[in-house]
């Protein structure tokens, strides 16, 4: 804030809290599918992993002695993203532990909110992924509410990269296994394109990932042009999560919308090359997590030009 | 360039220890400090290692001080500690074959640890016998101590155990699962950066109580303009070397 240029400024009603309350709402659809979907289990989960990051925020900003910012939502909103991004298995305590990876490690220590280089719900889900490998991928799957028995499998995903069969509209409505937010696409799709008419996104990031990503299976997959494959993998694992919700962060990604558009390239192909080459199924938390360290490079060869400049002819 | 002043045999062991310790202060040895610090038994025996050979080293250098050439002085100093690391690593070998594979390259490597070339050029060099052999002795501890601490918090939240005295089992009956992160390589930058960071706070605080804090800050200024006494590159300031 030490150099506002001088006026006249553009005015705008946007806040912080705003465009973070906005966001949060957009996922709703998927936390209530999510909570629909897995029980009651996801639902603690989920409040855990808020009450936690904004208790971490909280407490650090108390012992730092700095102005108090949870009014600002984005600790909700990092812990809703972060319990989406876990299992429905795992034990109560995985969510705090990933918040105050989050929050303080990756969020507070870097300087606060707009000074992560990294997404922080992400970065803690790698972290948990990494650290407890065995609970992170257990992926047991509850059928609604009432059932007690729990159908422990593998995921959709997994299924398609193992070649074996898969239901193509239940991996679209979501009902399967997976992480409490990600299963179900079309939800995650209806958050999404609010964001979008809202304006709070634009169609650069997201789009230009999807499409490169599905370009990029379309090359190297072996499966040509096999619609259904290509569904299955657009709809099945995180993408749809990291596609609209994830990569998108305003921190995180590239200012331009040139930067934009080359950084959901990068993301598009680095998740391609993980799900295809990899050794496991998933891999756009670790794409979009290194997406994050190169978006300074891509700020840089992005700028945007001036209104009327003109390359002076050589 | 001989010390005059007259000090304590005690000084250079204390500063290396503590004040100026390797790890924790000067920033040296990262990569053994990192990569070795799986266990602190691991730890402790890297340690020690590289105490012998920068002891050994530093009184040998410091006696040839005044015969070495100053333009072949580094492969002169080179020659020297891989002769002592080329010993250690023999007797490693006979004697604890089982230390001898869990620290594997790194015992070669000592070679070029940049702790001993670095109290080489800049300690022993310049100094005394008996002084630099202090402040080998200091330096080693201290780069021991920080290697044991580093590896002794790794197992035991990585792996629920200290110096191979496991209590895993215990720990899981009663649900908890050890953090695997901190015995792979990001581990060892999370528990260097937190003891850095205990370190800073304790300095801080004697800064703001004393006005001054025995603990030096490394090389937090730009070494061009750096007013650290005993900096490692006051020393080509001296000579001239750069300016």
């Amino acid at each position: 804030m030490a150099s506002i240029s001088a006026t006249p400024h553009i005015r705008a009603k946007t806040s912080t809290t705003g465009i973070m309350g906005a966001v949060i709402l957009a996922l709703m659809p998927a936390t209530v599918g999510g909570v629909i979907n897995f029980g009651p289990k996801a639902l603690l989960l989920i409040c855990i992993s808020i009450a936690s990051a904004v208790f971490f925020e909280w407490g650090f900003e108390k012992i730092a002695q700095k102005r108090s910012s949870i009014k600002d939502l984005s600790a909700v909103l990092t812990g809703l993203l972060l319990a989406l991004n876990l299992p429905v298995s795992v034990p109560w305590w995985m969510p705090v532990i990933g918040s105050f990876v989050a929050i303080v490690v990756i969020k507070m220590l870097f300087g606060g909110l707009g000074q992560n280089f990294m997404n922080p719900a992400l970065g803690a889900r790698c972290f948990l992924v990494i650290s407890f490998s065995k609970l992170m991928t257990d992926f047991s799957y509850r059928p609604g509410w009432g059932a007690a028995d729990a159908v422990s499998g593998a995921t959709p995903l997994m299924s398609v990269k193992n070649g074996e069969a898969f239901d193509l509209e239940s991996m679209f409505i979501g009902n399967e296994a997976g992480t409490i937010g990600e299963t179900s696409a079309l939800l995650l799709i209806i958050g999404g394109m609010f964001l979008m008419i809202a304006g709070i996104i634009t169609w650069h990031l997201t789009f230009s990932y999807l499409i490169s990503f599905v370009i990029f299976i379309l090359i190297f997959s072996g499966h040509g042009f096999d619609m259904s494959y290509i569904g299955a993998q657009l709809y099945g694992g995180g993408l749809m999560l990291g596609a609209f919700f994830m990569a998108t962060d305003y921190v995180t990604r590239p200012i331009s919308r040139k930067g934009q558009l080359i950084y959901g390239i990068f993301l598009g192909v680095m998740t391609g090359i993980f799900r295809l080459f990899g050794p496991g199924a998933e891999g756009v938390s670790y794409a979009i997590v290194i997406g994050n360290l190169i978006v300074p490079l891509i700020d840089k060869i992005s700028v945007p030009k001036h209104f009327g400049y003109r390359k002076e002819a050589a | 360039m001989e010390n005059k002043e007259k000090t304590s045999v005690w000084k250079p062991f204390i500063n290396g220890l503590i004040n100026e310790n390797p790890t924790f202060v000067l920033m040296l040895g990262m990569c053994p400090t990192l990569a070795v610090t799986t266990s602190a038994i691991n730890g402790l025996g890297m340690g020690l290692t590289t105490t012998v050979v920068l002891t050994m080293s530093n009184i040998i250098i410091s006696a040839l001080r005044k015969i070495i050439p100053d333009k072949v002085r580094i492969p002169a100093f080179i020659v020297i500690i891989a002769s002592f690391v080329t010993i250690v690593g023999q007797f490693l070998e006979a004697y604890l074959p089982s230390l001898n594979s869990a620290l594997g390259m790194f015992i070669p490597l000592i070679v070029v640890n940049c702790i001993i070339l670095g109290r080489a050029e800049a300690f022993a060099s310049k100094n005394g016998i008996i002084a630099s052999m202090m402040d080998g002795l200091g330096m080693g501890f201290g780069f021991t101590a920080a290697l044991t601490l580093i590896g002794a918090v790794r197992e035991i939240l990585g792996n629920f155990s200290v110096f191979g005295i496991s209590f895993k089992s215990q720990l899981e009956s009663i649900g908890m699962v050890p953090i695997s992160i901190f015995i792979m390589a990001p581990g060892a930058f999370f528990v260097l950066a937190g003891i850095n960071a205990i370190m800073s706070v304790i300095r801080d605080r004697q800064i703001k109580k004393n006005g001054e804090s025995k603990i030096k800050a490394g090389c937090d200024t730009d070494c061009l303009s750096c007013g650290n006494n005993d900096c490692i590159h006051k020393f080509y300031d001296e000579k001239g070397g750069r300016r």
